[in-house]
Parts: structure tokens; C-alpha cells; sequence
């Protein structure tokens, strides 16, 4: 889907964040000079074989981690036993479906999750009110709903292990999972 | 599965008078001394299961542990008793030395090979103190099945001295978990009411939930997240045959038989609503019970069929409501502080067992089908999920412990609030489920 300019610009940015991003050592060395990476960790160019300069990654767009940095998160988070979509989560929503808009083949899952303080099967319907409220923020935002399946662990799945609220809050949530379409 | 045969071969004979008699209501009542000492043989015969003498004595420890977890009996140490059991003495015990150690009730009995390689287990309950014969009955099976004959002379004694039908030929099926809570490994798990011959059902691959039996002990059904479809399931637990029975494409949830084992009512979630419908098993044919708003769930039968306890969230919190089984009549019966969910109809249809919420706890009640008479009868940080014991005397639970990675683990407690025990199992525990009496 992605033109071959833009994919040679991303090969750009690609390297020129390298030198900020994390080291990994295993990798090829860096190619020549003519993009040369620039940065606090940047030795001086060499014109031959390679350097010290590290490789890093970054976010294609299109691809889920750039799903995930674009939308500022793939989670949305909820009150005790709530489902209203709040501004914090509206926002996030926003961003998701904007996305979605620039990549019309993507379909996702929207996981519906609640903490431990409910009973089992009322927090499976909990979950699945999440889902849904999730879901039918990203519709309202013009995403196709046939895009967006639901699924509810109710608090089968939790994200952290504890009995206080900062693991409670955590755990009451709904996280948008790309399940196909993205690069 | 097909059921073993257990063969009634003695009809029981009751004295006219009965001196002791165990009350069950009372939680502080002493436990009845009692001595279980090993069942007695003419001659030590193999069997498929070791000799007659050796199951004599294995009978009469699964027996005295039967007895002992009602919390309703203190079986005597057997380092005390000052006599062995001849066979001679099973009908004619010698009441003087069972009376030196204190024992008010004497559970006596005889092992005896048959010729087709089974065995029978005589069964004899005696009031030591008047010399009174209490009961007697004989239980034909195949010698591999000694265990449920012990549980069959358990139930005997039980019903015989406290009045009320026993429950320990029975069984457990719940959800065995390990793993850390945010990747939990689930599996379906049955085992006898003491525990013996567990085994897992399910491999662990799917996330599965809340199985219950039929009144045929022979099926569950329960929830399963199989190919990441959340929905209601069927088990038949001699073939391992499972069938996914809800096929909307939406979630279906909290599956329980009706009494008859006909139907089947469950929950199915649409676009954040979660409402209750019922299956006819043999026509496949779908009724819709309840329609909102917000979410019913949790939907368990009256033991006559007539009635279907539920808890929805209609007026704000969890509550449990009370419908007719055609969904007509729906009437809230919980009032009380807190939230009120997971209903339960006692197989007496006399009370409700619930998940009592508030205070940042989950507590076990009973309450009556009016929503009367409520009491709460444990106090954990969270316990959840009642079942009842066949007879409506016991409620068995699971209870989850504060702090990371808190256990998971089934405990039982008496209707009255007193002996509450843990129910060991080899791996945490959640979800239990209790059978009717096997047949």
C-alpha cells in the first residue's frame, strides 16, 4: 500500500532516529554516509566500512506499533464498575479511529476486562459492556462496526496482580487488538 | 460413563426406638462420638482392588471421613479401641467395650467377595449405649468401586441418625487454575466429594468456566473461550464428546440445567446487554426470559422446574430477582446492604445460596425464595460461586485470597455457618459445582 517514496523516506527516518534509539549491537552496521545519522551517540562519518553508530527501530505506519503510538494507546481505561467512556478515553478513541480511517483493511477485536471486584459471570457482562462502549465510540467516529468484533474476558485476564486500586485500575479496561489488515 | 451397579441387597431394618439422634441445626452442638473400626472379612480374598480384609479397613476410614468433614461427628481414634471386629460381632458387637471408649454410635460391618469377582459390603449402625441396632444394608458393586459402597454406608448413617438424606456418594466438578493470575491456565476438573479419583477433563489449551452437571451426573455443561469464541458448552464426561451449544456469534454465558435436564438456561451478551434465555435440548429451540435493561445473568432453577432465581442489574447494582420459567413475573426478593449476586436454589427449594457484596468483600448467604430470613455465613476477603451439597446442607465455594497471586482455593461450610473446611485439591480451585447423589 505504501508508495515507494514514502517507503524511501521512511528508510530515512528510519536511520535518522537510529542514533537516539536503543543499541542493538547484533544488527548490520548502518549504511554510508549520504543519510548519516545524526545524534549525541554519533561518531564522526566514516566515508568506508562501518561505524559504532547503532541501528535502532521505529514505527512504519500502518503497522500495529504505530497504531499504538499514533492512537497515545491501544487501552482505554474505566471507572469501578463503569462503562462510560470518559474524555481521557474519548480522546484515545479519537485517535484510534482517525486511525483506522488512514487504513481502511484493518479490522480489530476490542477486549472488554474488569477488575477482581465483581462476581464472575457479572464481570463477563461487565467486560462485554466495555467492549461495546469502546466500540460504539470508534462507529460513532465513522469506523465501519463490521470492522470491530468484541470480546469480553470479564476479569479472566488481568494486566497487573494486586488487590489495591492503582492494580484494580489497571485491570478495568479496553484494549483495541488489530487482528488483521496491518502491515 | 454408564453407572456402576450398587445393588441394594439388604432392605434396612429400624428399630422402633432410636436413643441418639444428632441435631443439624444447632452449629454448636458437640460432634457424636463415634467408632468406625475396620469392616470385618470371614477369610482375606483377592480382589481387583487388594484383599477383602485390606478393603475392610479402607472402608472404614473413608467412612469415618465421610462422617467426620459434616463436622456432625468426632470418629473415636482407632489406637483406642479395646476390641477388633469379628464377624461374628457385626450383628452381635460387644456394646460393653465400645461403651469404655465412649463411643455413642458403632458403624460396623463385613466385606465379602462374591463369585463373579465383586464384593459386598455389609453396613451396620448400632446405638452403643442402648444396644440398639440403628440400621443395616448391604451394597453390591465391583470391588474397584469399594469407595462409593464406604460413601453409600456413610450416607446411611448420616441419613439414620440425623434424619435427613445424606450427600457423600457424590461428586465435584470444578475449574483447577495455576499459572500467574494474568496468564491463568484453566482447567475442567471432577473429583469425589473427598477428593478421591480426580482427574482433569480439559487440557488447558481454552480458558473455560462455571461447569455444572446435569441432574444425569453424567453431562456439564460450562463456558469456554475455545478459538477465542466465548460461549456455552456441553460435556458428556464418559465419551469426552463436547459440543459448543450457543451459536449466535455472541457471548453465551452461565449455563445451568433445569431439574429435568431438558433444558438449558444460560446468558447471552448483545452490544453490552446481557440478558437470560433457556434452550430445549432436544429441539434446539430458544426462548428469550429476560429483556433488559442491563444485564441479567447467573439464572439457576427451582428444584420443581416452576422458577428461575437470576440477578440483573436492572435497578442499578447487582441484585437477585426471582422469574417464573417462562420469564413472567420477574420480582426483585435481595434488599439488603451491599450487592447481591450468584443465586443458587437449594435442591430442598427451601433457601437461595448468593454472593453477598460489600465492604469491599464477597461473603456467602442463604436467604428464602421471599428474600426473607437472609444470613451471611462466611467472612473472607472474597468468596464466591456456591453449590449445593445434594441434601441442601452444605454449601461449597471458592475463596480468593487478598494480596498477589492471592490462592484460589474450594471450601465447604454447614448451613448453620459452623465447620468450615477446605476442600484439597492439587492445584488452586474456582468454580466448583456439586452433583446430585449418584445412583
Amino acid at each position: 500500500m505504501l508508495h515507494r517514496a514514502s517507503t524511501l523516506a521512511i528508510v530515512a527516518v528510519l536511520v535518522g532516529t537510529a542514533a537516539c534509539s536503543t543499541k542493538k549491537k547484533a544488527l548490520p552496521p548502518p549504511p554510508p554516509p549520504a543519510t548519516a545519522p545524526t545524534g549525541s551517540t554519533s561518531t564522526a562519518p566514516s566515508t568506508s566500512g562501518s561505524s559504532d553508530t547503532g541501528v535502532g527501530t521505529t514505527n512504519l505506519p500502518g503497522s500495529v506499533a504505530d497504531f499504538k503510538a499514533t492512537s497515545g494507546s491501544d487501552t482505554v481505561l474505566f471507572a469501578y464498575d463503569s462503562y462510560d467512556v470518559d474524555d481521557t478515553a474519548k480522546a484515545i478513541l479519537g485517535k484510534q479511529a482517525e486511525w483506522l480511517a488512514r487504513y481502511p483493511g484493518v479490522k480489530v477485536t476490542v477486549e472488554g476486562h474488569t477488575d477482581e471486584r465483581g462476581t464472575r459471570e457479572y464481570n463477563l457482562a461487565l467486560g462485554d459492556r466495555r467492549a461495546s462502549a469502546a466500540k460504539n465510540f470508534l462507529a460513532a467516529q465513522g469506523v465501519s462496526s463490521g470492522r470491530i468484533a468484541t470480546i469480553s474476558y470479564g476479569k479472566e485476564r488481568p494486566v497487573a496482580d494486586g488487590t489495591d486500586e492503582a492494580a484494580y485500575a489497571q485491570n478495568r479496561r479496553a484494549v483495541t487488538v488489530i487482528v488483521s489488515g496491518a502491515k | 460413563m454408564r453407572s456402576l451397579p450398587l445393588l441394594l441387597a439388604l432392605l434396612l431394618a429400624t428399630p422402633a426406638l432410636a436413643v441418639i439422634r444428632v441435631d443439624i441445626n444447632s452449629g454448636t452442638a458437640q460432634p457424636l462420638p463415634v467408632a468406625v473400626p475396620a469392616f470385618a472379612t470371614a477369610s482375606a480374598v483377592a480382589t481387583e482392588a487388594g484383599t477383602t480384609a485390606a478393603l475392610g479397613s479402607q472402608v472404614a476410614s473413608v467412612i469415618a471421613a465421610d462422617l467426620a468433614s459434616s463436622g456432625l461427628f468426632r470418629p473415636l481414634d482407632s489406637a483406642a479401641f479395646t476390641t477388633s471386629v469379628t464377624p461374628a460381632d457385626v450383628t452381635a458387637p460387644q456394646f460393653a467395650a465400645w461403651r469404655t471408649i465412649a463411643a455413642q454410635a458403632l458403624i460396623t460391618g463385613n466385606v465379602t467377595a462374591n463369585p463373579d469377582g465383586g464384593i459386598t459390603v455389609g453396613c451396620y449402625a448400632y446405638d452403643v449405649f442402648s444396644a440398639e441396632e440403628l440400621a443395616r444394608q448391604g451394597f453390591v458393586t465391583t470391588a474397584a468401586n469399594w469407595r462409593r459402597a464406604a460413601h453409600k454406608c456413610a450416607d446411611l448413617v448420616y441419613s439414620r441418625l440425623t434424619g435427613e438424606t445424606g450427600y457423600f456418594d457424590s461428586r465435584i466438578v470444578y475449574v483447577s487454575e495455576t499459572g500467574p493470575k494474568t496468564h491463568r491456565i484453566k482447567r475442567l476438573a471432577v473429583m469425589d466429594q473427598d477428593g478421591a479419583g480426580h482427574r482433569f477433563l480439559t487440557n488447558g489449551q481454552s480458558l473455560v468456566l462455571t461447569p455444572r452437571f446435569a441432574p444425569n451426573q453424567q453431562t456439564l455443561t460450562y463456558m469456554s473461550f475455545a478459538n477465542n469464541r466465548p460461549r456455552v458448552w456441553i460435556y458428556t464426561i464418559g465419551s469426552g464428546h463436547q459440543e459448543a451449544i450457543s451459536d449466535t456469534g455472541n457471548m453465551s454465558s452461565s449455563p445451568r440445567f433445569s431439574p429435568d435436564g431438558a433444558t438449558l438456561v444460560y446468558s447471552i451478551s448483545q452490544n453490552g446487554t446481557t440478558d437470560i434465555y433457556k434452550m430445549n435440548l432436544a429441539s434446539r429451540n430458544v426462548t428469550r426470559l429476560t429483556n433488559g435493561p442491563g444485564i441479567s445473568t447467573s439464572p439457576s432453577y427451582s428444584p420443581d422446574g416452576s422458577k428461575i432465581v437470576f440477578e440483573s442489574d436492572r435497578s442499578g447494582g447487582q441484585q437477585v430477582y426471582v422469574m417464573n420459567a417462562d420469564g413472567s413475573g420477574q420480582q426483585r426478593i435481595s434488599f439488603g446492604e451491599g450487592r447481591a449476586g450468584t443465586p443458587v436454589w437449594s435442591p430442598r427449594g427451601d433457601l437461595i445460596a448468593f454472593t453477598r457484596l460489600g465492604g469491599g468483600k464477597f461473603r456467602i448467604g442463604v436467604m428464602r425464595p421471599d428474600g426473607g430470613g437472609e444470613r451471611l455465613l462466611t467472612n473472607s476477603y472474597q468468596d464466591e460461586g456456591p453449590t449445593w451439597s445434594p441434601n441442601g446442607r452444605v454449601i461449597l465455594f471458592f475463596r480468593t485470597a487478598a494480596g498477589r497471586g492471592g490462592k484460589v482455593d474450594l471450601h465447604s461450610v454447614d448451613l448453620s455457618g459452623a465447620n468450615e473446611r477446605t476442600i484439597k485439591t492439587p492445584l488452586d480451585g474456582s468454580d466448583p459445582a456439586w452433583s446430585p447423589l449418584l445412583p
